[in-house]
């Protein structure tokens, strides 16, 4: 049933960091998430741009180290987007995804405990299904875990310098904006 | 302790440390950043105690032993991590949940979670995690939110949200 403690402590110190920053990043805030789906706040966009830029520069330097591997998931070209679409339905309506429902919910925030209910009766529902599922939609279109560089031979280091000038840019032009 | 106590930090400053948070859990777990499959695991441990027979039937929920894991433990720490950013700051809510929200966040939780296990992770798992490692499955998990997202809060922007 358990797994060996320090890999416990680990996971809760991990866990604990996680919560933190995304408490203090705002994100935890239903008002913040839904005003990013209606272009009016950018917060989110703001903290996962920065985090996927800083956290994959780095997670990519140690993996050319040898210090990690990489945890590639499948491109399953029917359930990922099928998938994602019917979490983007359910994140405007709860307000909060699964981590910020839990950073939410141990703030205090009651209407989060009502979406975690939801999701754990959904957690319940799928895994009824998840072996017809694994033969079917996950299985139709399924690419492998394929990463952008292996899928169109541009390098790691072009896709992060591409994308952390388009993210400055862009950001530039929304604290510009926000000031007039 | 007064940047402890601000009730918010810059969103790069925020965004910036999860980046490097993701380094630690790469490298000190062997695990990228998720949450939604942990609600799997509290299913099976919860039907592991009311009918094993049906957990060792079901191989979505047996493979998933011990269910205790390192990405449980990561959720725990998850709400206590953001009780404390919100308790130093003064800034924790508790407001009342009328009934329609109640039914909405239950349902947006049921939709939300049926979506990520069947894309095969979240907004952690494939938006961050995902997308990190330039995969594929992240980037197009990433589109197909902001796709859907952006079009349910334009039908709902006018009613009670």
């Amino acid at each position: 049933m358990f797994e060996t403690l320090p890999r416990i402590l680990l996971g809760l110190l991990t866990g604990f960091l996680f919560g933190f920053l995304l408490q203090k990043g705002r994100v935890s805030d239903r008002r913040v998430i839904v005003g990013q789906f209606l272009l009016r706040d950018f917060t989110v966009m703001k903290v996962m741009l920065t985090a996927i830029i800083v956290g994959g520069a780095g997670v990519y330097a140690m993996h050319a180290a040898g210090l990690t591997k990489l945890f590639v998931k499948p491109a399953q070209l029917v359930a990922v987007p099928v998938g994602g679409l019917i979490f983007g339905v359910g994140m405007v309506l709860l307000g909060y995804c699964p981590g910020t429902a839990v950073a939410a919910a141990g703030e205090g925030k009651r209407d989060a405990w009502f979406g975690l209910a939801g999701m754990i009766a959904a957690a319940a529902v799928y895994a009824e299904f998840a072996g017809l599922f694994a033969s079917t939609v996950q299985k139709w279109s399924n690419l492998g875990p394929v990463t952008l560089p292996e899928l169109t031979g541009v390098p790691v280091w072009a896709w992060f310098a591409a994308l952390a000038i388009a993210a400055a840019l862009f950001f530039r032009w929304l604290e510009s904006r926000a000031r007039l | 302790m007064s940047i402890l106590a601000r009730p918010s930090w810059s969103p790069y400053a925020a965004g910036a440390g999860i980046g490097i948070l993701s380094w630690f859990a790469f490298w000190s777990a062997d695990h990228p950043l998720g949450v939604s499959s942990v609600m799997v695991r509290v299913v099976a441990a919860i039907e592991q105690a009311a009918a094993p027979a049906h957990v060792a039937a079901t191989p979505y929920l047996s493979k998933l032993a011990p269910f205790f894991d390192w990405e449980f433990a990561l959720v725990i720490g998850l709400a206590a991590g953001a009780w404390l950013s919100a308790r130093l700051s003064h800034s924790a809510e508790d407001s009342p949940v009328s009934s329609t929200r109640r039914w909405q966040a239950i349902l947006g939780g049921f939709l939300l979670l049926f979506g990520a296990r069947l894309a095969g992770g979240c907004t952690s798992g494939h938006g961050i995690s995902g997308s990190l490692q330039l995969a594929l499955s992240g980037w197009i998990f990433f589109a197909c939110i902001f796709a859907s997202g952006m079009l349910t809060a334009q039908v709902l922007k006018n009613r009670e949200l």
